[in-house]
């Protein structure tokens, strides 16, 4: 019988194992081999070492601009967002009537495709026919190309990207402030505390874990965003909107040179893993855990 | 409590709801325009979208754009293969994600667990990096340009860990006194699956399934490096068609947009109450 059960639990498994071997463990660790080679579609392969590296650090001026760029967006969609959703949470957390309807049209950019979020706000900020002209137009104002301006561009990608996911984190924040348990609210009331010693000492600590969980979601998306600006900039104007991901894709998809692109894209795994190393390690100072 | 100070309170808790109600306003107002601009310009007529002041309610309706955009573009194609694509996906992903996410809850076997961390660290790693050597196999394969990446990684891969990661939560919920009596009554690991298991994990399944057919549907990455002949493009690949060098069709970009979105805004209307509840439930635990 136990026999039998050993041997179901590795059938039952091995679609996974498989899957995991042939399409994650398989190609991470060639991903890693490859980026010690010149591995391109034009020229025989060879070993070089660290070269790749080397070129992406000291040699390479596009590189440290996507790398600024890519925590340009990181700096400002990441706290827009976390406040954004917060305070959507907290006016969304009383059950007062139609309050479904606002959770629900908050939530819908999350479901709808980011191509189809990205296109639409290309239109809305287009220089002539864009709806956000259009309305300043009508005040008087003679409105700025946006996307086709080096320090507007990247803002504006920006707030399209906050407005598109700012819902997720919303969910995530409503479902602890639900947890809450409506004790200390009370107490605190009988203390007579404000508003705003309420929010600071009683709701944002017992909801840090949370907040802690939407900080690293949202820092690690942010650093991987791709398809918003392949729709809505193409990296430009200039380089002014050129993100990680979409200098992984120019070198990799468009220029074939697969061993640079494994060595960037490895790269962004060790930002990402510093940075989630860096949030972990600190994260004792200020995310609360009820005993 | 006197009279006095519970009419105070109500005036407070009033202003409190109005001041609720306006700011949850501007903010929906902003997340709706981009619907609203998106459905009023596949309804107008090309020659009034750049007019000044802007028509915010097409005069007249000009439906035959969406008749255009099946004309123009074999768009019903695009939409066969997202449709086709998304429901293999999801239909793999869930039931392998079931299989194992149940025997990693409820069988034993050696390694179990250490094999269970290893999958489940494998959901850190980014797609972009494994995106690069797959991308080569799938060429020595002669896989590129077929649908073939586009179903059988993701729903085996990232996504499919998560899967497991989140039925096996599910699983561990069940009492374990159901499957102990299912197996005193001779069912086999695989029939108390079937018919015990996978009925009971229904809830679960459907947040699984409506996640992972919405990441399918909207996956525009994958499809971008795979695919290169336009007849076997998917949806959000299919909307750059009506983009060129001589300018962008607005009207019918709309159109198609609106094709695209509406089928996943239709199934989210009816499924959202369970969809958000089932994304705060995963986020949390």
């Amino acid at each position: 019988m136990l026999r039998s059960e050993k041997w179901y639990g590795y059938l039952f498994i091995s679609p996974m194992v498989l899957g995991f071997a042939a399409f994650l463990l398989g190609p991470i660790l060639t991903a890693f081999f490859m980026s010690f080679t010149n591995w391109s579609l034009f020229k025989e392969t060879s070993y070089i070492g660290f070269d790749n590296y080397k070129t992406a650090f000291t040699n390479d001026p596009v590189f440290w601009e996507t790398v600024g760029n890519t925590l340009y967006f990181s700096a400002g969609l990441v706290p827009l967002n976390l406040l954004l959703a917060l305070g959507l949470a907290l006016l969304l957390k009383n059950k007062l009537p139609g309050i479904g309807f606002f959770r629900t049209a908050i939530f819908t950019p999350v479901v709808t495709s980011l191509v189809v979020w990205a296109i639409v706000f290309k239109y809305i900020f287009a220089t002539d026919a864009g709806m956000v002209n259009q309305l300043l137009e009508m005040i008087g104002v003679q409105g700025p190309a946006w996307l086709y301006n080096m320090d507007l561009a990247m803002p504006v990608v920006i707030v399209v990207s906050v407005l598109k996911n700012v819902g997720l984190n919303m969910v995530i924040f409503l479902a602890a402030l639900h947890d809450v348990p409506k004790m200390y609210y009370e107490a605190a009331e009988l203390d007579g505390a404000t508003r705003w010693n309420v929010l600071t000492k009683v709701t944002l600590p017992l909801i840090s874990p949370s907040v802690f969980l939407a900080l690293m979601l949202t820092l690690i998306g942010s650093l991987k965003v791709f398809g918003q600006i392949y729709v809505m900039t193409g990296g430009g104007p200039g380089t002014s909107t050129y993100v990680l991901v979409y200098y992984i894709y120019q070198q990799a998809f468009k220029l074939y040179e697969f061993g640079y692109a494994s060595a960037i894209a490895f790269i962004l795994f060790f930002i990402v893993l510093a940075l989630t190393l860096v949030q972990w390690s600190v994260r004792k100072r200020w995310v609360h855990h009820e005993q | 409590m006197s009279n006095k100070s519970f009419s105070r309170r109500r005036a407070g808790s009033l202003a409190a709801n109005t001041t609720t109600y306006v700011l949850l306003s501007i903010v929906t107002a902003i997340v709706l325009v981009p619907f609203f601009w998106m459905v009023t310009t596949s309804l107008k007529h090309q020659s009034k979208i750049f007019l000044f002041p802007p028509q915010w309610i097409p005069r007249p309706f000009v439906w035959e754009n969406y008749v255009e955009v099946f004309t123009r573009q074999p768009f019903h194609l695009y939409f066969f293969n997202s449709t086709y694509i998304a429901v293999l996906v999801t239909v793999g992903t869930c039931l392998f994600a079931a299989l194992a996410g149940y025997a990693f809850a409820k069988l034993q076997f050696p390694f179990k667990n250490t094999i269970f961390l290893v999958l489940l660290s494998s959901m850190m790693i980014p797609t972009e990096v494994t995106a690069i050597p797959l991308f080569e196999w799938m060429t020595a394969l002669q896989l590129v340009n077929t649908h073939f990446p586009l179903i059988v990684p993701p729903m085996l891969g990232a996504y499919g860990m998560f899967g497991v990661f989140l039925l096996r939560q599910f699983f561990i919920t069940v009492p374990s006194d159901l499957d102990e009596a299912a197996k005193i009554d001779g069912c086999t690991p695989w029939t108390t699956f079937i018919r015990i298991m996978l009925p009971l994990c229904v809830p679960a399944l459907a947040t699984l399934c409506i996640f992972v057919f919405l990441h399918s549907w909207n996956e525009f990455f994958e499809p971008l490096i795979y695919l290169n002949s336009s007849e076997l493009y998917t949806l959000p690949l299919a909307l750059s068609l009506f983009t060129d060098q001589s300018g962008t069709e607005w009207h019918l970009l709309m159109a198609a947009s609106v094709i695209a979105t509406l089928p996943l805004l239709v199934v989210f209307f009816f499924a959202q109450k369970k969809f958000i509840e089932g994304i705060a439930m995963s986020g949390m635990k």
